[in-house]
């Protein structure tokens, strides 16, 4: 019961919180407007907001398919070819040391303001995550298990397939949770750098405008939508690995 | 390749019977083996009769699990160590580099820790070789096998949901499931507890009768218990010496009084051959 209602109680604070500001300090609606205005705003321009929001759900998604796929693909190259790891990691770390914003002016420039831009951002923010992580978990594969795996005469591409890239599941997975939270930073970086479409977009035009209950609006939707993208990955990853032990979860609730 | 390794040469001699695979002896001679700029041991020879279980003795860190391991061949050596190989008495087959080793689908390995894989169910990891070797896996034989060790019950249990001595029977069941000859067993029954390793110990020697054993151990009693030979290896460079063992079939009673006599013969015998700091404490036997 209190974990149906954990969410709800503090979803009205924060909104109480709000409303108390805007009451105490007085603010004109276009700098802070109130829990209220931004719910109208929200309910009159619900198809306008839909509509950006599916680009940039779509933005997201299609990052964190692309970055997983590369991600998974490097890691699995630096794991397996000596050589590989000497030549890459220092560019991996060095792509990294970049930000991502001071590269977006240029990957709209050559991808165009349509949403490929905006992918590849999300897949430069994801790539490194997972990468890590995944190549992390390759590295650590108990030593035991690969003895045992040729005392049973498997070849080294089997021992990968069955026993290291299992085995480093757990680790892929933390890897994608991080890769899911920083993702909409991407498609939105993307979008404010220049778009015709999106969340991002949407928030920087109400702004100009000083709708600030509409960008308010876009911003929640944006919030709601990564916290949800968050809590179905992780979900989802931890209904894929039954056999990893969870401590935290199966403490009593207090 | 970290070790260095010189001289190798493993013999491995066989006597023909009805079995899937006949009973295989196997000997190693002269093997070296350094670690960090020392010596573990050099130009060691060890015999295994065939049919036997021969029991090794001796003090951490002087290099037990290190010998099963050439064995096993997943110890690394450099490649001007050379391993002989003589099954069913076939033309002697000169191999170098570890790559090569366990080439007759030989030797089986079981250590310590059970290795079950905890994304596999007991069954599933029972039949890993078969996987691990894009061999169609008998599911038929598997499930006897775990009927075997006690756990029909539990083939589709994953591993996390088993007992420590449950998931070291899934481990022997998964040994027994790769039918080699020479199995090498390493301290396997360490983890568990004293009832639980006393029945493990039966079960494990009344499956695995007729083939050739190597087991590492730290426990005295254990190794009279169900060894055909003792052998107890000391010193560093370390050498082997065979020590004397009770008559009776294996395995055999714990609580043997005569049993108990070896047991402390054999613990003086050990003590003596302590050379670690705290060697000088009152309640040993020296």
């Amino acid at each position: 019961m209190i974990r149906l209602a954990r969410p709800i109680i503090i979803t009205g604070s924060l909104i109480l919180l709000w409303q108390i500001i805007v009451w105490a300090s007085g603010s004109p609606h276009f700098i802070l407007p109130s829990p209220a205005r931004v719910g109208e705003a929200w309910w009159l321009n619900f198809h306008l907001i839909l509509g950006h929001t599916g680009i940039t759900v779509l933005e997201i998604f299609l990052g964190l398919i692309c970055g997983t796929i590369l991600g998974t693909s490097s890691a699995l190259v630096l794991s397996h070819f000596r050589p590989a790891r000497r030549w890459l990691l220092p560019i991996l770390v060095g792509s990294q040391a970049i930000p991502v914003f001071a590269i977006a002016p240029i990957l709209v420039l050559w991808l165009g303001y349509g949403i490929a831009s905006k992918v590849a951002m999300a897949t430069l923010i994801i790539y490194f995550p997972v990468v890590t992580n995944f190549y992390d978990g390759l590295r650590r594969t108990e030593p035991g298990w690969v003895d045992l795996a040729a005392t049973m005469n498997a070849s080294p591409l089997l021992i990968l397939a069955k026993i290291r890239i299992p085995a480093a599941f757990p680790s892929l997975a933390s890897g994608l949770r991080v890769a899911t939270a920083v993702a909409p930073i991407g498609a939105i970086v993307g979008e404010w750098v220049g778009s015709s479409a999106g969340l991002g977009y949407l928030m920087l035009h109400a702004n100009g405008r000083m709708q600030t209950d509409l960008m308010f609006a876009a911003l929640i939707t944006l919030a709601a939508i990564a916290i949800t993208m968050y809590f179905l990955i992780d979900v989802g990853l931890r209904k894929a690995m039954p056999w990893q032990p969870d401590r935290l979860e199966n403490q009593k609730e207090e | 390749m970290p070790q260095k390794q010189r001289k190798i040469s493993t013999q491995i001699t066989s006597a023909t019977s009805g079995a899937n695979h006949p009973p295989v002896g196997l000997s190693l001679s002269n093997a070296s083996l350094k670690f960090d700029g020392t010596y573990l041991f050099q130009d060691l020879s060890i015999d295994l009769p065939q049919g036997l279980c021969s029991v090794l003795l001796g003090p951490s860190g002087v290099g037990k699990s290190s010998l099963l391991k050439i064995i096993a061949g997943i110890q690394p050596f450099e490649t001007n160590g050379s391993i002989t190989l003589k099954p069913d008495g076939r033309a002697n087959v000169q191999i170098t580099g570890v790559e090569k080793n366990n080439p007759f689908n030989l030797i089986a390995y079981m250590a310590q820790q059970d290795l079950l894989l905890p994304w596999l169910s007991a069954i599933e990891n029972v039949i890993l070789g078969a996987r691990l070797r894009r061999e169609r896996p008998d599911i038929g034989k598997a499930n006897e096998l775990l009927r075997l060790v006690g756990l029909a019950n539990s083939a589709n249990t994953l591993p996390a949901k088993l007992s420590g001595g449950m998931r070291q029977r899934v481990a022997l069941a998964r040994t027994l499931m790769e039918n080699r000859p020479i199995i090498l067993m390493d301290e396997p029954f360490s983890a568990l507890d004293a009832i639980t390793r006393l029945h493990l110990q039966e079960l494990a020697i009344n499956l695995l009768t007729g083939r050739t054993i190597l087991m590492v151990t730290h426990d005295p009693l254990e190794a009279l218990r169900i060894g055909h030979r003792i052998l107890i290896m000391s010193g560093q460079p370390a050498t082997l010496i065979e020590t004397e063992c009770p008559a009776e079939e294996i395995p055999r009673n714990p609580s043997d009084p005569e049993l108990l006599t070896h047991n402390a013969n054999l613990i003086q015998q050990l003590a003596k051959l302590d050379t670690s700091p705290f060697a000088q404490t009152k309640t040993v036997p020296r």
